[in-house]
Parts: C-alpha cells; structure tokens; sequence
C-alpha cells in the first residue's frame, strides 16, 4: 500500500480511483392501486465526491437518504438520471453493454442481506466460481481452485464449496458474498451494509477480515452504513446523506470529534452506548 | 421497603420442536422472575432462544413447537401455562401485551391505524365503538404521533417506520398492561428514530408503571433502557444480574466477549 | 401418494406394454356377431363393444392414447408458456405488454369452446394434430404464472449480485433464474394433466378428439353412447381409466405443491 498522505481539500487530493459528479436518481412516482402516494423511494440529488486509492469512504444515512441507490448507480446497477461516474478515468454511465461488463470486473459489491444475495439452489462454490468463469479468469481445475483460495481467505474452507446457501449460517453467508466478490480480484468494492445484518460478534469478525483483506490486497471501498460506531472503525472519510443529499463529508477524525450539520450531531446523539453508567444526551435535528 | 411484587415467574421452561436433524431444544431450562415495574433485558445473539422464550409466555408459539413437561410459568399468581385459550385470550392484551419487530408485518395493511388499536379495547370489553376510538386516538397522541385525530384514519402504509412502530406501541397499551414483551421492537428502526422510541418506551414505563421484559440483540439498547439483564446462549441462561454488573463485570467470559464486540464510538468511551 | 404414484406407474406400464399386455388386437372384428355387446366374462373381462371388440384391450391401448397425447399436449402447452412468460417476466417493457395482451385474448375464450369450433370448421384431426391443438390452446395460464414468478426473481440479490459480478443477461437468465421456475413448472405440469387427459376423453367422446378405429378412453365411451344403460361395460371401465388416473395425478400434484411451498420457504 502506498503512504499516501491524506489531504484536507479536493483540489489536492491525488487522482481519484472512483470519481462521482452531480449523481441523480429520481424513482418514477408510483400510485398504489387506492390512489394513495406510495411511499417515496430514495432519491439521489447532486451527489459528487471522489474515493482516492486504497481509501475507504463511508457513506452513512438512515433510509431513504439515498445512500444504497448511490452505491448502486455508481456501479451501473441502476441508470442513474444525471451525473458522472468516473472509474479509474473512464466514464461508466457511457460505456456500451459489453466493456461495461468487461469494467464489473475492477468494481464489486456485497450486499446486505446474506439469506437472499446467494442463489438458494446453488452451491456456493458454483456462486463463487460465476465470476471467474464470467471474465474468463480460469477454468476447469485453476478455476476450483481459486474458488477453495477465495473460500478460505475468507476464513471458510474449501469443502465448503459444494455445500448449498442454506447450511450456512448467517456470517458465514457473508463471508461468501465477499468471496465471490474478491475472486474477480477487484480494484474497488462497495460494501452495501455488509456488516448491518449481522450478529455483533460475527460483525466484529467479518469487519475486521474486510479491513485485513483491504490491506493484503489494496483494495478501495464504499461503505454504505447507518451505523456511526462501526463506520468509525474502518472510514477514512466519511459522507454523511440525509434524504438524497450529502450533508457532511469529512475526514472521520474531524467528523467524529467535531461535526458540523445538525443532522450529523443528532446521528452521533442517537448511537446508544453500551454502558448503563454513561448518559448520552439526545441533540434532536428538525431538518434545518 | 419491600421489593416489589413478582409478577412473572419462569421455572425450566422448555420448548422443543422437531428439526431436520431430530428435536431441537430452542430453550434449553430457563428460569427468571420479573417484579411489577422492572424493565428486564433478555439479551442475546441470534437462535440463541431469546424470541422463543417471548412466544411461549405469550403462548403464540409456531405449530409443532413443545412445552417441557417440567415447564411452569406463573403470572400474577396465575399458571399461565395451565391456561386455556379462551383464557389466554383474555390476558393476552389486557394484562401481557406483546410489541412486535417488524411494525409494517403486525399491522394489517387494508385497516385504518385509528381502527387497529380502537379494536383492541373493543376485544376486551369495550361496547361503544365511539368510545373505543376516542381511547385510540388519545393512546396515538400519547405515544407521539402528531395530529393524532388525523393521522388515526390513515393506512399503515401511509406512515413513516417509527410512527408504526408507535402505532403498535399504543396497541400494546391501550389495556394498561401490566407486563410488556417488546420482541426487537427497534431493530428495524433507524437509529434516530430508535432513540426516540426508547425514550417513548422509558417514559411511558415511568408513566405507568409496566414491567416490560425487552428482548434485544443491541447492548447500547440494553445500557439505555434496562435495569437488569438475562444474557442467552444456545438455550440457556448465561447470566442474570443488573446492568451495572453484566457491563462492568460480566460473570461470563461469553458475556465479555459480547460487550468487546459491540461497536462504540470513541467519543463514548 | 405412493398408492398414486403405484396406479400412474400401472397406467404408464400398460401403455408402453400395450402389445404385450392386450389379449386382443383392438381393432380386430371377428366375422361372427355372437361376439357383439358381451357383458364381461373371463374371455373379455371389460366385455365386448358393438364391434365385438374387446374392451379391456381396446382401454390397454387407449391408454397410450390418452396419456400419450395428454403427456405431449401438456409438454408442449408447458414449454411454450414458459418461454413466452419468463421471456415477458424478464424483458419486460413492450415486449411484456404485447405477449400478456395476446395471453388475455387467449384466457377470454373458454378452451372447451374454442377446441370445439376449432374442430368444428377444420373437421377430425390426426392423432399428432390433436396435440398440436390441445398444446396451443393451453400455454396461457402456465404463462401468466411462470411471468409472475419471473418478475419477482429478476428483483431478488442474487440475480443483482449475479448480473454485479460481471455474468452476461442471457447467464443471469439461464443459471438463476430458469432453475428457480422448474420446481413450479412441475406442479403446473402434473395439474395440466389432470386437466387435459378428461379433455381429450371429453373431445373424443364427442367425436371431435381421437377418432376410431383408434381407441382412446373417450371414444370407447362414445361406442356405447346410445345405450349405456345395456352396455354399462363399455362405459364404466375406460371412466374408470379415466378417473383413476386423474385422481393419481392431482394426489402427486398436491404432494409436489406442498414440497415445493416447504422449499420455498426455506429459501
């Protein structure tokens, strides 16, 4: 990993691996079949910020700010209405069908739910291997066994990989979803609240493999959260969302010792303490 | 001064069903007794039986599931286990109220809020509907929800997370309970609004006067609300002591280890 | 449901074993008419019909008939409501609006009806065009569903993580969400049975289906149309058939219903 330093403003920041400029999604309005307003789905609006190399930047909001639909639009899995997307200098919202494809390769994801993001009938081998075979990294025997290295480099083993979803438990599941996400060897991962479903203990251990495995292989991330006191353990920056917008980005050392939006404060408020001895004062945010 | 009175008492509860590997224990020999008033949290990792123990004190529990024979509950001196249905029925709501997780799955989607929790006094001897609505819309406007006259004649789907969440809460109190099972009743809820509901929860625990046994995985939530604490693994009771001492001296190495993984913000430390 | 599963794998015995189980050739009329309408005996167990035919052969080999046609009428009304649904379900946009407006107009014409006027005007039909008719009148249900089950797949995580990890449409397609519709394919499929096999007895009984000398459960019944009441042979044991085998297949259906509701549930 190189020592880059980690500047204060933008404009000296060093080139930016992933580059995101006035991102907008607008969900078409929906009307449910008794004419009452659906309830709205998060919108983006004029979202911008850089993620440098090796950086994890965080992205935290409650629901509806937004921040699993900016995640998604930056890797194309949904067209975003307006904005740019950078990747390494290419600009992702313009590319055609198949170097897009090409592109999935250096930019990953895990999602949130582990009992839904692997298909069900198939064995999580097979899951993990899609990837490989998708950009033709291996095949037959080399492919198996990468897919075993993935296995245990997420602390499973390769046995494991002909065993179905189901006789997994939940972390366990997680562990696979990043498995199958590294096994393309990417540059850069977006973690869709990888973390949020998970028991505490198991959260503990599948943050600490995510941060482990970032330094072994330089990886860059997005982490998408709602959870302050886990952000604050693995965010370089840390981009604070609030019904579409940003509202704050900062370094995590100045946004944790001295935030500055209300909605920011009112959220570090509300994180509870696990300790009947401390009394947190509750800071409420009107919404400016 | 006397302590309060026991009001529930759990002996070796028990409950068993038939898994895809043989009988599984889900609680394995549990035993605690909860005074009038107290707020207790029974806290723990996932299967770790603490939903199971909830269910069979509200005897909900899902087809197939079984009671150990040794298995005693008393509530205010009643054997809630000896109970029939009918009579379960009747406690259910009007003395043990139960709140559930997920607020949008409890609600019945196509029926007014204000309806929803005016029913539950109508279930439990409340003849004018009249009456049984005003009783509703003060119970919303009691646990928060703003324009309360309005807002009764809406959908659940026409309202936030949190105010559902609320809605269940009026609910669960209409009938001045004496004991409230709130199973994970924040863990679907953004944090803000999270915190907000605790203090609901805290303050109408004062108003009122409930015991409510809290069922969590979130420790920060157990810190905040409760007074003492069950700590469940695999079934069983690992430890039972106030906050203070499960915190700040766990007796379990378990226990321990929990509390170090739960993520804390430096500025907590 | 082993007792369903017993008399289905009866039937199917005694159809492909036609020729080696039968005692009689169907079609053979002996000269003599003292074999005419004989109420069943030890020689002819199912008695004999109003062409001194014996019955109990004649329902042998209309068993392969029956099942024959229903099987391959279900198999192909099967696999073309699939391919027109999943490829409705997950394209979606105007190709999903013209195929279910085309699936409307087929659902607003009662299939007996339409069989029936389809008949009428292009007079009797071969065996193999029986099939042909009976499978393109009954895709569209099995379209509708396998659609429904499509949209709701294309939205889970794992088809995002599949399409995320850099598999091409037409992989997500195949190995994600294919797989997933089988299970419900095979409930429809066996429930389609029970529908088409009285279908096809139904059409032949009125001389529009299979027609004779060829035998199928339905137009033996037709022999014996004018009196049944003095040859109940004639009726009562290709009914019998008929029903016996339908009540097979709703019984596995409902058992593959169940498992694969357990199933899903799991998932």
């Amino acid at each position: 990993m190189s020592d880059r330093q980690e500047p204060r403003t933008n404009d000296q920041r060093p080139i930016a691996l992933v580059s995101v400029n006035h991102l907008t999604h607008q969900f078409s309005a929906r009307r449910s079949l008794f004419g009452a307003q659906h309830e709205a789905k998060a919108a983006v609006s004029d979202v911008s910020f850089d993620i440098a190399r090796g950086e994890t930047l965080a992205l935290v909001g409650e629901s509806g700010s937004g921040k699993t639909t900016t995640g998604r639009a930056i890797l194309r899995l949904i067209e975003p209405t307006s904005g740019r997307v950078t990747f390494d200098g290419t600009d992702v919202l313009a590319l055609e069908r198949e170097p897009l494809r090409k592109l999935r390769r250096r930019m990953q994801i895990v999602f949130q739910d582990p009992h839904s993001s692997l298909d069900p009938r198939m064995r999580v081998g097979r899951s993990v291997r899609e990837g490989i075979e998708a950009h033709q990294i291996a095949e037959g025997a080399d492919a198996d066994a990468r897919v075993a290295r993935a296995l245990e480099e997420v602390g499973l083993r390769a046995g494991d990989a002909v065993k179905l979803p189901h006789e997994f438990s939940g972390g366990q599941r997680q562990r696979i979803a990043i498995a199958r996400a590294l096994a393309v060897e990417p540059e850069f991962v977006v973690l869709d609240e990888a973390v949020s479903a998970l028991d505490v203990l198991v959260q503990a251990q599948v943050l600490a493999l995510l941060m482990q495995l970032q330094r072994d292989r330089g990886l860059t991330y997005l982490f998408i959260a709602h959870n302050l006191a886990v952000v604050e353990q693995i965010a370089t920056r840390v981009a604070v969302m609030y019904f579409g917008r940003i509202v704050e980005l900062a370094d995590a050392a100045t946004l944790y010792a001295s935030p500055r939006h209300g909605y920011t404060r009112a959220l570090l408020s509300a994180v509870p303490v696990p300790d009947p001895r401390v009394k947190k004062q509750r800071i409420v945010w009107d919404g400016k | 001064m006397t302590a309060p009175a026991v009001l529930l008492d759990v002996r070796d509860l028990v409950v068993t069903y038939a898994g895809d590997a043989g009988t599984v224990r889900a609680v394995d020999g549990v035993s605690f007794t909860l005074r009038a008033g107290e707020t207790v949290a029974l806290v723990g990792e996932s299967g770790c039986g603490k939903t199971s123990v909830a269910f069979a004190l509200m005897r909900v529990m899902a087809a197939g599931a079984q009671l150990g024979a040794s298995s005693h509950v008393t509530f205010d001196g009643t054997d809630l286990l000896a109970l029939d249905e009918r009579a379960m029925r009747d406690l259910r709501g009007r003395k043990i109220a139960m709140i559930f997780q997920e607020p949008a799955a409890a609600l019945n989607p196509v029926m007014k809020v204000g309806a929803q929790v005016a029913e539950v006094a109508l279930l439990h001897g409340e003849k004018s509907k009249r009456a049984a609505w005003d009783r509703a819309v003060a119970m919303l406007d009691r646990t928060g929800i703003d324009d309360a006259t309005r807002r009764a004649h809406q959908y659940p789907h026409e309202l936030s997370g949190g105010m559902r969440q609320r809605v269940l809460i009026a609910m669960a109190l209409m009938m001045r309970p004496a004991l409230v099972i709130a199973d994970e009743p924040t863990s679907a809820l953004d944090v803000t609004v999270q915190a907000q509901i605790l203090d609901l929860l805290r303050d109408l625990q004062k108003e009122t006067g409930m015991a409510v046994l809290f069922i969590t995985h979130d420790f920060g939530v157990v810190a905040e609300l409760c007074s003492r604490a069950i700590v469940m693994r695999g079934g069983k009771i690992l430890e039972d002591a106030l906050v203070d001492q499960i915190f700040h001296a766990p007796a379990d190495p378990y226990t321990a280890e929990l509390l170090r993984a739960v993520p804390r913000l430096t500025a907590d430390r | 449901m082993r007792l369903a599963l017993a008399v289905l794998t009866i039937f199917v015995i005694t159809a492909i074993f036609a020729p080696e189980i039968a005692p009689y050739d169907p079609r053979v009329t002996p000269q003599s008419d003292t074999q005419k309408n004989l109420a069943p005996t030890a020689a002819h167990p199912f008695g004999t019909d109003g062409f001194s035919r014996d019955v109990m052969s004649r329902v042998i080999y209309g068993s392969r008939v029956s099942l024959g046609v229903a099987a391959a009428a279900v198999l192909l009304a099967l696999t073309l409501g699939a391919a027109v649904g999943a490829t409705a379900g997950y394209t979606g946009g105007i190709t999903d609006v013209i195929c279910m407006r085309v699936v409307d107009a087929m659902m607003s014409v009662p299939r007996v009806l339409l069989l029936i006027v389809i008949v009428a005007s292009t007079g009797p039909l071969t065996v193999p065009g029986l099939v042909l008719l009976l499978g393109f009148t009954g895709w569209a249900t099995t379209s509708r569903i396998v659609r429904a089950e499509v949209r709701a797949l294309k939205e889970r995580d794992f088809v995002l993580a599949s399409r995320a990890v850099g598999s091409p449409e037409w992989r997500v397609f195949t190995a994600h969400v294919l797989p997933a519709i089988v299970p419900q394919l095979l409930v429809m499929a066996t429930l389609a049975l029970a529908t088409v096999i009285p279908l096809e007895a139904g059409l032949s009984f009125l001389g529009l289906g299979v027609q004779p000398p060829t035998a199928s459960w339905g137009n033996i019944i037709s022999d014996a149309a004018e009196r049944p009441g003095e040859t109940w042979w004639v009726v009562l044991f290709p009914g019998l058939a008929v029903v016996c085998t339908v009540l097979a297949v709703n019984a596995i259906g409902e058992r593959l219903t169940a498992s694969v509701e357990r199933r899903r549930a799991q998932t």
